[in-house]
């Protein structure tokens, strides 16, 4: 069992207020994934699940019990940190069954449990190793090991992949996944990357400023942005957001198309413009239009979309896919 | 290297430096021909130093006549007991102050307000002492009282403080000139001196500390106390935080965190820390001179009774020198490094 | 940072050490308040009682205290001098690839380690005998009349013995902080055409502008209380300081009153070196 529930959470610091007033309910086996640029709060949050941090007020009940006043190693959670804060003085092995020690648990039981989470992270080799020894994504095994022999009611993980380079980050992110689909036990994953965001998650909590700006299923914020911070926030490249006359004409304050349904001719469209730069990535083309008195349009293209620096062209939007907001930037439904 | 040099340079360098090396270490080479030479002879050094026949004898003379043996070990004794004792108090309040730091004074008075109370108490604790004539000595309790009404104020300001202020006001304490303390640490160790010393119940005629280990070992342990803290302090700072909370998450206490997780991980600094404190109390002069004369008397003690103004055996003087000042420049040699971060408090590194 | 938990942990875990300290350094300041105020001398306890100001009034104008005075601020500033100085030219000296550097290191670091007894006396007899010392020898060597060190120069050989046990801690901190100078800053000088003078004066000197000013200050706080050196040579009576005019009252009058009183005076002194050190180095741990 991994269910947990915040209710009015609220950190402050002094006269800041970190977090400010959070609900949120989390079920049993779900791998929730907060996501915000830098300082919205998502790791505080996350510290205040774990107990490393004290609310100001409001709750936090973990498998339906009030966990709010227990220390952080009376919750029953584990967690991977950034820095993945191994024990540089021990072993591999003895990493892996540090809390097992802590716990007091028989040597038969450490025994067994190192062994298999060693398995399961491929790390059956590296076990005599110092974390110093390791290569980046073995560290980051290693702390996943020692949040697994744990058994917890739920893993948190706080940004767990920024220190890797591109390539190993992709494979983590593709191990973590597995390993949710094999334990089946209930994640809580902190990222400022919106990729990751949207790749590993069932859900996705997106914070601004301490406050959540929308709970929901990866496609559905894609889809279904609640108000303009989602919607800029979620996907890649960034949303085109239009105000004025074209906005105006629909009924709204300001309007918003994703790059890829953005249609690009020479011919005839709603918005006019100059291209600056056309990115030809072979799979697919970004082109950079400054469209009159508009400001700058992201359009993705086919890959060997004809268009080049300098060439006049004419954007519209493709009308299902657009993103109509009022003037206090909530959604305005369809 | 991103600059060449030239054979020749280097050979100009090597020779100077060397030349200079020699020169600043003459001293100590020179006590150690002394120490080896019969006591005629040692007279006659600089004239000829290396003909005139090498002995061993003098290093049994002195301890023969002055018993080196028992002051090593009085040395050894107080200098590690006294560091030891120094990291039971440090290690948790440098881990503190690492770790779970006050950014914010818990008291947050104006410093005028405080100022007013602390020369207040003091005025007042004065007053009192003027109002009965200044006479303690048929007065203990009073006494007592008036020391507590004096410091309680300056000790609830500096427990209040956040964190950086309270490691500055440790510092300063190390630099209270020992003169200033002389009169009173004597009087409280000596029981012929101290005013107040009949407490009816208990007379404190019979209380001495002087020339004691009970008195040289805590005086010891606070004289370096802020060193100590400090140079755990910095040496702490070099440990992640993330990697504590991932053992707090990990279910263990804090003796568990402070020893299976911080203590192995601060060894290097903890040993350089012992090690730099223990050269300090090996050296400290000035209260050994004051306080002891036999029983607990260290090193720097015995070497002082070697001054008599005539001087008459150099030999002995220079092995004796040789014999107290060999270890510890041997443990200094390796500590070179801990030795710049503990003397400047952490502002060179 | 932490929770409350933690924080009530904290500040019980400094507590000891801040006790510990605070008892160390306001208890005996207490006493040195009430002794300093009180007329008693060990040899006629009997006859003790308020002194009012007496005490100040009599350790400020004995004739010792004038001498001594100047003799501390004098002490302090030869040996800043000599050590300064010579510190920079060791550090540079000793920055420089040589062969044996290791060795030459532990050489000139090696006085450092010396009790003050110790190398008193080693400097007294073995060094600066007027008859038998080794500087003796070498004057006669060149046809000069040797110097009867500390028979006429109490002040300046006291000095000279101090300094040479504090240069290896100036050496080897400046020494520190030119090797933290940045190696392509060096480059990039040579390329900007500075010669070696140049270099030394627009770039090393400033850099360490602030380890000299740590040197000054932690050296000072030291030098206000040397003791031993003057105390096993015996020129307590020509070149003592402070320290040592408060040693003597108890040690040789027996007026622990007035020892009380110099040693207040004492710690006002001190005082404001320290503020300057506590700031300088405060200001570093903020950063």
């Amino acid at each position: 069992m991994g269910s947990i529930q915040l209710q009015q959470v609220r950190k402050d610091f002094g006269a800041v207020s970190i977090i400010k007033g959070v609900d949120l309910m989390v079920k049993d086996g779900e791998f929730v994934v907060f996501v915000g640029p830098s300082g919205c709060g998502k790791s505080t949050l996350l510290r205040l699940i774990a107990g490393l941090e004290d609310l100001s007020s409001g709750k936090i009940i973990i498998d339906g019990k009030d966990a709010t006043d227990l220390g952080p190693a009376q919750r029953g959670l584990a967690m991977v940190f950034q820095s993945y804060a191994l024990y540089p003085h021990m072993s591999v092995r003895n990493n892996i069954a540090f809390p097992l020690k802590m716990a007091k648990a028989s040597r038969e039981v450490i025994e067994a449990k190192v062994k298999y989470a060693a398995n399961t992270l491929n790390l059956t080799d590296y076990l005599e190793r110092r974390p110093g020894q390791l290569s980046g994504g073995q560290r980051q095994r290693v702390a996943i090991g020692r949040a697994i022999v744990r058994e917890p009611s739920a893993f948190l993980f706080d940004e767990p992949l920024s220190n890797l380079d591109a390539a190993l980050r992709v494979q983590m992110r593709v191990e973590i996944g597995e390993l949710h689909n094999k334990l089946k036990t209930t994640m809580i994953y902190v990222t400022h990357d919106q990729v990751e965001a949207m790749t590993m998650a069932d859900k996705i909590v997106v914070l601004d400023l301490g406050a959540i700006s929308q709970v929901g299923a990866p496609l559905d914020l894609y889809n279904k942005p609640d108000n303009l911070f989602v919607a800029r926030f979620i996907g890649s490249p960034t949303m085109n957001i239009v105000k004025g006359p074209s906005a105006a004409k629909r009924g709204a304050d300001t309007i918003g198309i994703r790059p890829e349904h953005t249609e690009v001719s020479s011919t005839a469209g709603e918005w006019p413009g100059t291209v600056r730069v056309a990115e030809h990535l072979g799979s697919e083309t970004f082109v950079y239009v400054e469209a009159d008195g508009l400001g700058q349009f992201t359009v993705r293209v086919d890959g060997e979309a004809p268009v080049h620096a300098g060439d006049r062209v004419f954007l519209s939007p493709r009308e299902p896919r657009l993103h109509k907001f009022n003037a206090a930037g909530q959604r305005i439904a369809a | 290297m991103a600059r060449k040099t030239t054979t020749a340079q280097m050979t100009m360098a090597t020779i100077f430096a060397w030349a200079v090396g020699l020169i600043m270490f003459f001293p100590i080479l020179w006590t150690a021909l002394a120490a080896f030479k019969t006591e005629s002879d040692a007279y006659s050094l600089p004239e000829n130093w290396w003909s005139t026949p090498w002995t061993t004898e003098n290093f049994g003379i002195v301890q023969e006549r002055s018993n080196y043996l028992r002051y090593i070990l009085n040395t050894t004794i107080i200098a590690v007991v006294s560091t030891l004792l120094g990291l039971v108090l440090a290690i948790p309040a440098a881990w503190s102050m690492a770790f779970q730091p006050e950014d914010r004074a818990s008291v947050s008075w104006p410093g005028y307000v405080w100022l007013v109370i602390i020369l207040g108490a003091m005025a007042a604790a004065a007053a009192i002492a003027y109002s009965v004539g200044w006479a303690m000595s048929a007065r203990p309790l009073l006494g007592l009282l008036l020391i507590v009404i004096f410091s309680l104020p300056i000790a609830a300001w500096v427990w209040t403080r956040r964190t950086g202020d309270k490691l500055l006001w440790m510092l300063s304490t190390k630099m209270m000139p020992p003169a200033g303390a002389l009169i009173p640490i004597y009087l409280i160790f000596n029981r012929n001196g101290l005013v107040f010393k009949d407490w009816g119940w208990i007379d404190l005629s019979e209380w001495n500390l002087i020339d004691t280990f009970a008195g040289m070992i805590p005086l010891m342990m606070l004289l370096n106390l802020p060193i100590v803290i400090w140079m755990l302090y910095t040496y702490f700072k070099e440990i992640p935080f993330g990697i504590l909370e991932a053992a707090r998450m990990d279910g263990a206490g804090l003796w568990q965190e402070l020893s299976s997780v911080l203590a192995p991980m601060a060894l290097p600094g903890i040993a350089s820390t012992l090690l730099l404190n223990v050269i300090l109390s090996w050296n400290e002069a000035f209260w050994t001179l004051n306080l002891t004369n036999k029983y607990a008397a260290p090193l720097s003690f015995f070497i002082s009774e070697y001054s008599s103004p005539e001087g008459q055996f150099w030999a002995k003087l220079s092995a004796a020198s040789l014999m107290a000042i060999a270890p510890i420049m041997v443990l200094g040699w390796f500590s070179q490094r801990q030795l710049v971060r503990g003397l400047t408090f952490g502002a060179v590194k | 940072m932490a929770t409350r938990q933690g924080q009530a942990l904290g500040r019980l875990a400094v507590a000891p050490a801040v006790a510990a300290l605070a008892a160390w350094s306001l208890v005996p300041l207490a006493l040195a308040f009430y002794y300093a105020f009180l007329h008693y001398k060990l040899d006629d306890p009997d006859n003790t009682f308020f002194a009012k100001g007496a005490n100040f009034y009599y350790f400020v104008t004995d004739p010792f205290f004038a001498k001594d005075l100047f003799n501390t601020v004098a002490l302090v500033l030869l040996v800043l001098v000599i050590t300064v100085v010579g510190g920079v030219l060791l550090g540079i000296l000793l920055d420089r690839p040589f062969w044996g550097r290791g060795i030459v290191r532990v050489l000139v670091i090696s006085p450092f380690f010396i009790m003050p007894t110790v190398s008193a006396l080693v400097w007294k007899n073995l060094m600066m005998h007027p008859v038998y010392g080794f500087f003796a020898h070498m004057w006669r060597s060149v046809g000069l009349t040797p110097i009867d060190w500390f028979g006429s120069h109490p002040l300046m050989s006291v000095g000279i013995v101090v300094g040479w046990q504090w240069l290896p801690f100036a050496t080897l901190i400046l020494l520190t902080a030119l090797q933290s100078l940045d190696e392509e800053q060096k480059d990039a000088a040579e390329m900007d055409g500075a010669g070696k003078l140049d270099f030394f004066r627009h770039i090393m000197l400033p850099h360490l502008m602030r380890p000299i000013t740590v040197v000054i200050l932690i050296e000072t706080i030291f030098l206000l209380n040397v003791f031993a050196e003057i105390k096993v040579t015996s020129v307590g009576g020509i070149a003592g300081n402070l320290t040592y005019l408060v040693f003597s009252k108890l040690n040789d009058d027996n007026n622990v009153g007035e020892a009380a009183a110099g040693g207040l005076i004492a710690v006002v002194l001190a005082n404001i070196v320290s503020m300057f050190l506590v700031r300088l180095i405060g200001r570093n741990l903020e950063a």
